[in-house]
């Protein structure tokens, strides 16, 4: 694999990459879907989020990313403790996975070689503290689905099978990229995401040949881009390790919180996740920015993302779930 | 108009930049029937090391795995290496069969710009019978030359001295350029200015210059633009309107004029003079029917084909009878913890030590999915009355068929046809476009109707669907099968129809849509032993309750 397009580089598509960073600065905030046109950058953009993320400190050998060796699960049998910075992990689910693949199971090779009845863990255990990226996610399997949907519930992987009765942590940031002239996506699934946004081509032409133009110095100036850019993507990630330390401390006024339910009510979405969302992910934006107060100005700023997949599909509605959100954010914020 | 003898002249460029740059390139779709033509058309490839996909290739085969054969032989695990561990040019055959599925793993490989080729070898006959959207979208090249192979077709020469494509310089303003034209053409995704600039490169590189030209700007426009545009540049037509495949939120305000709003600079000289320099079969290819563009536009949506191979289900010790498939990992799997004792007991045997109990069998849990198609009265009678209260009830249904993960399919008569407005879909988008631009008027063709809608779920049954036929109609049937306004025929042969479709066994919903209920239409659904539903006074609302109950009945 070559060395992935620079997130700094993308050009334009904001609410796309200030969703990603929310993620990065809180990873509670639950993922975030992408939907839109071919050939927009929402690949792109999530295979660039590696390079972003802050570097993790976890158990060389452990196969669950565990931060301190006590809490490695039993069945991992440790080669190394020694704890050893690594790179978030940022890990792709292939359509077409098999179960066995995603959650784990008997380790053939050892069962094979060596009579022994051992875990080999699947792709939730390597994204566990790290990232699920699911490119098409419409086109995935029901069986699949279901099952991402009770671990991303859970945070915990539960593999009982073929006589193993396995447990590991999974908790994970969620990112589904696809089109939706695919199909639809099951609502259920739709909820996971934390945030959601649209995609679609640049529609000013100096964008657009701005992006074939970086496009092309990274094909071809690759080493001078890749500096270039670097630097760019190095800022952010400062950025993003400083918004942590600062997340807990955002100050969330009474009245802010109020605002949340008025806004949650008047869109009729379902259950508190969606306040809870638009908090969390206000607070992270806040974070961001450096802001030490939480304000409204924050809240109408990733509102759409938050809440517009939460809404009831209305099939009527030819304005979209975004601009009705903005209509009533307008409403209730002023 | 472009001749027949342009487009092979072209097929040929393409195919020589192919052998030329495969992995450069990406690939192309080649839509033509197998042939000897189309043998002909691919001879220059031979060369290549060329690996055969099929559409149902296992995963194992395309990006390696376990390797049972060897793995069984010497009793530990053996990788099998993946077509796509090296750079490979792989031929897809039968690529109109091949499920959105691999075509999206099959484009994950292309992202990774390892110097894989695809080549798409698409037979398909109708628009949605095509290469897979999301992997079109990523393959340069739509190769779909007209007419018959000129005589003496040959491909044009490379120049002895080779410049690798990829050192190829180009300015900024043919970057500009190549840009401005997509835009120009409502190509609105950003891959196909990029993959227009590997094929300026490749052709520069070709013919031996280390430097694009504007001959190499026009090849590539030429080659890559015409199947992927989606407007006329400053001469909207209806018919292009039509075309445009729908933005996937249509938002007001934003939906349809996103053109517009392109800041296109007026009067730019270079763009004129590509765009004077464009083949005119670029404006044809627009609105020839069949062929090219549609491949890449409007079939996406569409669910081509019912790969339902159910839910997979943990498999299970059994006995091979010959008809049930063996899983083969799980027999392992089970076998495996045996070995070291078996082998105590039979130290001569060699290899795997497996017992008729270690057997485990696939087992899946069919689950058929269900298709409603509606099938909706748009003639005149119908159109005066009713028709925006039953398009409301069927978008309302919509809603309920998205939520319950059904498929949709639209299929409106009027005049003397009926017409598929929609095929199978779970597309919400599509099928609220479809049906917003349904119009009425004409006379009714219910018999013609219902043979469509017959059709549809005969060819929706076989590809694993489970079809039900929702027909709403004020029932004044009044043009026969073939087409003449006789009223009483045109009842017989509805009857006829709805005994067509009782024999197939297709559940039947007869919604009638009249001001007073139609005795008609309740013998009509008698015929096809369906269900009928008179709702005189409907208002969108009650007709969703009332259908959502009788199809859960």
């Amino acid at each position: 694999m070559k060395t992935p397009f620079p997130f700094s580089a993308i050009v334009g598509q904001n609410a796309m990459k200030q969703a990603m960073i929310l993620t990065a600065v809180d990873p509670g905030i639950g993922g975030v879907l992408v939907f839109g046109d071919r050939g927009t950058g929402k690949s792109t953009a999530v295979r660039a989020l590696a390079a972003l993320l802050p570097p993790i400190k976890a158990v060389q050998s452990c196969p669950v990313n565990s931060p301190k060796a006590a809490e490695c699960p039993e069945w991992a049998e440790l080669g190394s403790k020694k704890l050893v910075s690594r790179p978030t992990p940022v890990i792709d689910l292939p359509l077409g996975a098999t179960e066995d693949r995603v959650v784990g199971a008997l380790d053939i090779e050892r069962a094979l070689t060596r009579g022994e009845k051992a875990f080999e863990p699947g792709l939730l255990a390597r994204a566990n503290r790290g990232y699920l990226y699911i490119d098409e996610v419409n086109l995935l399997e029901d069986h699949i689905v279901d099952l991402l949907l009770d671990v991303a519930q859970s945070g915990e992987n539960v593999v009982e099978r073929e006589g193993l009765s396995i447990r590991h942590p999974a908790r994970f940031v969620l990112v589904g990229s696809g089109n939706p002239e695919e199909g639809e996506l099951r609502p259920q699934l739709l909820d996971r995401f934390g945030l959601s946004v649209e995609v679609r081509s640049p529609n000013k032409v100096v964008e657009r040949v701005e992006v074939i133009k970086r496009r092309d110095a990274f094909e071809s100036d690759h080493d001078a881009f890749m500096t270039q850019y670097g630097a760019e993507d190095a800022k952010i990630q400062k950025t993003i390790l400083s918004a942590r330390k600062k997340l807990a401390k955002i100050h969330t006024p009474e009245a802010i919180l109020h605002d949340c339910a008025v806004l949650c009510i008047a869109l009729g979405s379902d259950g508190l996740r969606g306040e809870l969302t638009l908090l969390r992910t206000a607070r992270a934006l806040a974070a961001y920015r450096g802001d030490k107060v939480l304000t409204r100005a924050h809240l109408r700023d990733i509102a759409p993302s938050a809440l517009s997949h939460r809404l009831r599909r209305d099939p009527l509605d030819e304005a979209g779930s975004g601009t009705r959100v903005m209509r009533i954010v307008e409403e209730v914020l002023g | 108009m472009s001749t027949d003898a342009e487009s092979w002249e072209r097929a040929a460029v393409a195919m020589a930049l192919l052998r030329f740059a495969p992995g450069y390139l990406g690939g192309a779709i080649i839509r033509m029937r197998a042939s000897p033509t189309r043998d002909r058309l691919m001879h220059p490839l031979k060369g290549l090391d060329l690996r055969r996909l099929h559409p149902t290739i296992a995963d194992e085969q395309l990006f390696g795995g376990l390797d049972l054969a060897a793995t069984l032989a010497v009793s530990h695990l053996v990788q099998s290496r993946g077509h796509f561990d090296a750079p490979c040019t792989a031929l897809l055959v039968m690529a109109e069969r091949c499920g959105s599925e691999l075509g999206a793993k099959l484009a994950h490989q292309l992202d990774r710009d390892m110097g894989h080729c695809i080549i798409a070898l698409d037979e398909g006959v109708d628009a949605d019978e095509a290469t897979p959207a999301a992997l079109g979208e990523r393959l340069p090249f739509h190769i779909a030359p007209d007419g018959r192979m000129p005589a003496g077709w040959a491909l044009p020469a490379a120049v002895a001295t080779r410049y690798d494509p990829t050192t190829v310089i180009c300015s900024s303003e043919d970057l500009t350029t190549l840009t401005l034209v997509a835009a120009q053409f409502g190509i609105d995704s950003m891959r196909a200015p990029l993959l227009a600039l590997r094929v300026a490169r490749a052709h520069a590189a070709f013919q031996g210059r280390g430097e694009i030209d504007h001959g190499d700007l026009e090849i590539a426009v030429s080659l890559v633009f015409p199947h992927r545009a989606t407007q006329v540049p400053q001469e909207p037509e209806a018919e292009t309107e039509d075309a445009t495949p729908p933005p996937p939120e249509p938002e007001t305000e934003d939906a349809g004029n996103t053109q517009e709003s392109l800041d296109l600079p007026e009067g730019d000289m270079l763009v004129e003079a590509i765009k004077a320099l464009l083949p005119p079969d670029l404006l044809a290819g627009l609105v020839a029917p069949g062929t090219s563009r549609q491949s890449g536009g409007d079939g996406a949506g569409q669910k081509r084909k019912g790969n339902r191979r159910g839910r997979p289900l943990p498999s299970r010790p059994g006995r091979l009878d010959g008809q049930a498939r063996i899983d083969l990992v799980a027999t392992l799997r089970a076998a495996a913890p045996w070995q070291p004792i078996r082998r105590r007991q039979q130290p001569k045997a060699r290899g795997l030590l497996i017992r008729p109990a270690d057997i485990r069998l696939k087992r899946y849990q069919e689950q058929s999915d269900r298709l409603l198609i509606f099938t909706v009265d748009a003639s005149g009678s119908a159109a005066m009355s009713r028709l925006n209260e039953a398009k409301g009830a069927v978008e309302l249904l919509l809603a309920q068929a998205y939520a319950a993960r059904d498929h949709v399919a639209l299929v409106s008569f009027r005049g003397t046809q009926a017409e598929v407005l929609l095929p199978p879909t779970r597309s919400l988008v599509q099928t609220k476009r479809r049906l917003a631009s349904l119009p009425g008027g004409g006379g009714t063709p219910l018999a013609v109707g219902l043979q469509t809608a017959a059709l549809l779920a005969a060819q929706s049954r076989s590809k694993g669907l489970t079809p039900t036929i929702i027909v709403l109609t004020d029932g004044r049937a009044n043009v026969a099968l073939d087409g003449t306004p006789n009223r009483a025929r045109a009842g017989e042969d509805a009857e006829q129809m709805a005994r067509m479709i009782r024999s197939q066994g297709a559940r039947t919903l007869v919604i009638d849509m009249s001001v007073r209920p139609q005795m008609s239409l309740r013998t009509l659904a008698g015929h096809c032993d369906g269900q009928y539903l008179a709702l005189p006074r409907a208002t969108a609302q009650t007709l969703t309750g009332a259908v959502s109950a009788a199809l859960e009945a």
